[in-house]
């Protein structure tokens, strides 16, 4: 039985169903569709999860659902395979994906494109199910493209505003830069082994004669189209502005399962990073560097969707971090976690600007966890998990992170930790920070909103609980140990060896410490903050502006570009040259016609006369020629 | 040969003739009858050269004048009675409408 490509199917057939007849077939019918199909797909994967337990730790299931292209003995096959790091991809994709489906029945409820949101939703999980099974690049790319153009479509689901169409604009124009890397890494990979199966490509670096191919090169163009996904530096301006789109899709794509897949890239690939220190070196440092700049900048955003975006990139940077000192089964488990905690923040905060009838500034909340205990109590755990309060999920996760940036023999280093450790404490500190002034200070809300306030339905509510649940145990599935056979754990440097415990002391305190400045700082309201801001006024516009990233890419690539376009490509290419020579040949011949044409006067005798000295004039030229 | 020099001093005369005709008159059908003459000079020339040259081919070359000054005539006497329909005039100075 095609199991494999049943769960990847699954959706795709959502899809066209939702898509070709939801709207003549009502929502009861597209939310059964829509919602019940990715259930299905979850169900089926449990039962592949069960099937790959019985074959044991390192087997995998191997499917090849047709052939692509073949020529000569060699070819590409559309197949999919299914490892325990496949396994858990797939069953958060699938898992939190079909909780994100039940919550939006209700969230979008209202929005007359009820059917196209679910036909979006679906083919984005079909894609990212394509990319996380195929055994190939090649496959894994159609699905890394797959979920870019459901992504692009999802972010300006609501295109009629031109700010947010554009949004979607900025993030696939983004990912094409990143992509770029990807394939040419692609291209060389095929170039040198002749196979683009990644279990293949992992064993031929694992092989004892070395492949004809720089290990590094390809780690690093391979990971800057995992930046582009993965929201890392410098390609890290689209995610912010993806926010534009529905909550529930911040949730699903551009929190818990798109923007890992450059996580899931470099660890299903780890046979090339491990033999590629530099490579590793470059994704460990820009992981760091993107987790601490984005967690600066989300110390002062005002938008509650807005400081989550920026706590994705920034944690998105620590799983790279850990990637990038070899703990790759660490990254994948924070990628677990943190698709829990994650979605239940951003659901949560769906569900606040659900109650709110739309506002987004956490400035005019206030006091709302009397009037939405559901929500509150849901958001307020997965802050703690994200914040690494033990014994909630992103403690663990995160505390390996740590561990390994410093003590990993695979590139761990100090300054890593030290990078590390603030980012935590600054997590720790914003999300504190959010939490305080949009549920626990005293109410900044107008009367009339204030009026309005209501809890979610069942359908949203129910969701946030299994969330929350699952960010608080979710921790305790010792998933590095669990993938072990497949991603083998760097060494430890020996003069740590002994200092774990005290490590985990240290992340607690620090947690701790952003949990206490951030309950000095906003216990009262705002006014602390604004005090604090009012000190340090350049550095708060600094980090207002977003280090003013934006504005440098406008500078250093749109206004060249655009100049380039205007004044040459268009101003002298277009119009000047084609243009011109067109226009000049059409004004030569009217001109020369014209002079021509009074030869024609309309009397006989002339035209006589004329035919005569013609008919003379040949005579003559052949007399004298002839 | 004093024959075949007689004969192309004929044609070359009513070919002149027909020209300066053509050229100098004003009247259409005077124009038309001058070019008859001009065809008929080339006629003449023609068969004399067929003489001369004791082939056949200048003499049939005749019967194709023949028949395409036949045709001409058949569409240029209608031309000329619709021209003088309209403007009761066959002086074609007046007809200089079509020009560049």
């Amino acid at each position: 039985m095609n199991l494999l490509t049943v769960i990847v199917l699954l959706p795709l057939a959502g899809f066209l169903l939702n898509g070709l007849l939801g709207r003549r077939l009502g929502r009861t019918f597209v939310s059964v569709v829509g919602c019940g199909l990715p259930v299905l797909a979850f169900l089926a994967t449990v039962k592949a999860v069960l099937l790959l337990q019985a074959a044991g730790p390192d087997a995998a299931l191997l499917e090849v659902a047709y052939r692509w292209a073949s020529f000569g003995a060699q070819g590409f096959d559309v197949a999919f395979y299914f490892d325990r790091l496949t396994a858990v991809m797939t069953l958060i994709i699938t898992g939190v994906g079909s909780l994100i489906h039940v919550y939006s029945t209700g969230y979008m409820k209202d929005d007359p494109s009820y059917a196209r949101y679910f036909a979006y939703l679906n083919l984005f999980l079909f894609f990212m199910l394509t990319l996380v099974l195929g055994r190939s690049l090649l496959v894994c790319f159609v699905g890394w493209e797959g979920v870019g153009l459901a992504s692009y479509l999802l972010i300006g689901f609501w295109f009629e505003d031109p700010a947010k169409a554009a949004a979607g604009k900025k993030a696939f124009i983004t990912n094409r830069v990143g992509d770029a890397g990807f394939l040419l890494g692609l291209f060389l990979l095929y170039w040198a082994l002749g196979t683009v199966n990644m279990d293949e490509i992992n064993a031929a670096f694992a092989a004892p004669v070395a492949p004809a191919v720089s290990a590094s090169l390809v780690g690093v163009l391979l990971f800057i189209g995992a930046t582009g996904k993965s929201a890392q530096i410098p390609l890290h301006v689209w995610l912010p502005d993806a926010m534009a789109g529905p909550t529930p899709v911040s949730a699903l794509i551009h929190a818990a399962t798109m923007v890992t897949a450059g996580v899931y890239l470099v660890a299903r690939l780890h046979g090339i990073y491990e033999h590629a220190p530099e490579a590793s070196q470059v994704v460990a440092v820009i992981g760091v560097l993107t987790a601490f700049f984005a967690a600066t900048i989300a110390l002062v955003q005002t938008d509650i969707k807005k400081v989550l975006a920026y706590s994705t990139v920034s944690q998105l940077g620590l799983m790279f971090l850990a990637l990038g000192v070899g703990a790759y089964g660490v990254a994948v488990f924070h990628v677990y976690t943190h698709a829990f905690f994650k979605a239940c923040l951003f659901l949560g905060a769906g569900s606040v600007i659900h109650a709110l009838g739309g506002e987004q500034d956490i400035r005019k909340m206030g006091g709302l966890w009397r009037k939405i205990p559901v929500t509150f109590f849901t958001f307020a755990i997965a802050t703690a998990a994200i914040a690494g309060i033990p014994p909630l999920a992103g403690f663990f996760s995160k505390d390996e992170i740590l561990w390994f940036a410093l003590a990993s023999e695979h590139g761990g280093s100090p300054i890593l930790w030290v990078l590390g450790s603030a980012t935590s404490l600054m997590t720790s500190f914003y999300m504190f920070r959010l939490l305080w002034l949009t549920f626990l200070t005293p109410s900044r809300m107008s009367h009339d909103t204030e009026h309005h306030v209501h809890e979610s339905p069942l359908s949203m509510t129910g969701v946030l609980i299994v969330l929350a649940v699952l960010s608080a145990i979710g921790g305790f599935f010792e998933l590095p140990h669990f993938l072990e056979p497949l991603l083998p754990m760097p060494a430890v440097l020996e003069s740590l060896e002994h200092y774990e415990h005290t490590f985990v002391f240290v992340a607690v305190a620090v947690a701790l410490l952003g949990l206490a400045a951030a309950t000095f700082m906003y216990r009262r309201g705002l006014a602390r903050g604004e005090a604090l801001a009012a000190r340090f006024p350049r550095l708060h516009r600094v980090l207002g502006g977003k280090y003013y990233i934006d504005e440098l890419f406008e500078a250093v690539l749109y206004r060249p570009l655009h100049w380039i376009s205007d004044r040459v490509f268009l101003g002298l290419g277009d119009r000047l040259l084609i243009d011109g020579s067109l226009h000049g040949l059409a004004a030569l011949t009217r001109r020369a016609s014209g002079r021509l044409s009074r030869v024609q006067t309309g009397q006989l005798q002339w035209y006589v006369a004329m035919a005569v000295v013609g008919v003379v004039g040949c005579l003559v030229w052949v007399w004298r020629h002839g | 040969m004093a024959d075949t020099q007689l004969l192309l001093g004929l044609s070359f005369v009513l070919f002149a003739l027909g020209l300066v005709g053509v050229m100098v008159r004003r009247n259409a059908l005077v124009m038309l009858m001058c070019m008859e003459l001009m065809l008929n000079a080339v006629i003449l020339a023609l068969v004399t050269f067929s003489l001369e040259t004791a082939t056949l081919s200048g003499a049939v070359l005749v019967f194709l004048i023949f028949v395409v000054a036949a045709a001409e005539i058949a569409i240029a006497i209608p031309i000329v009675l619709q021209l003088s329909r309209q403007r009761s005039s066959l002086d074609v100075e007046g007809y200089d409408r079509l020009q560049g």
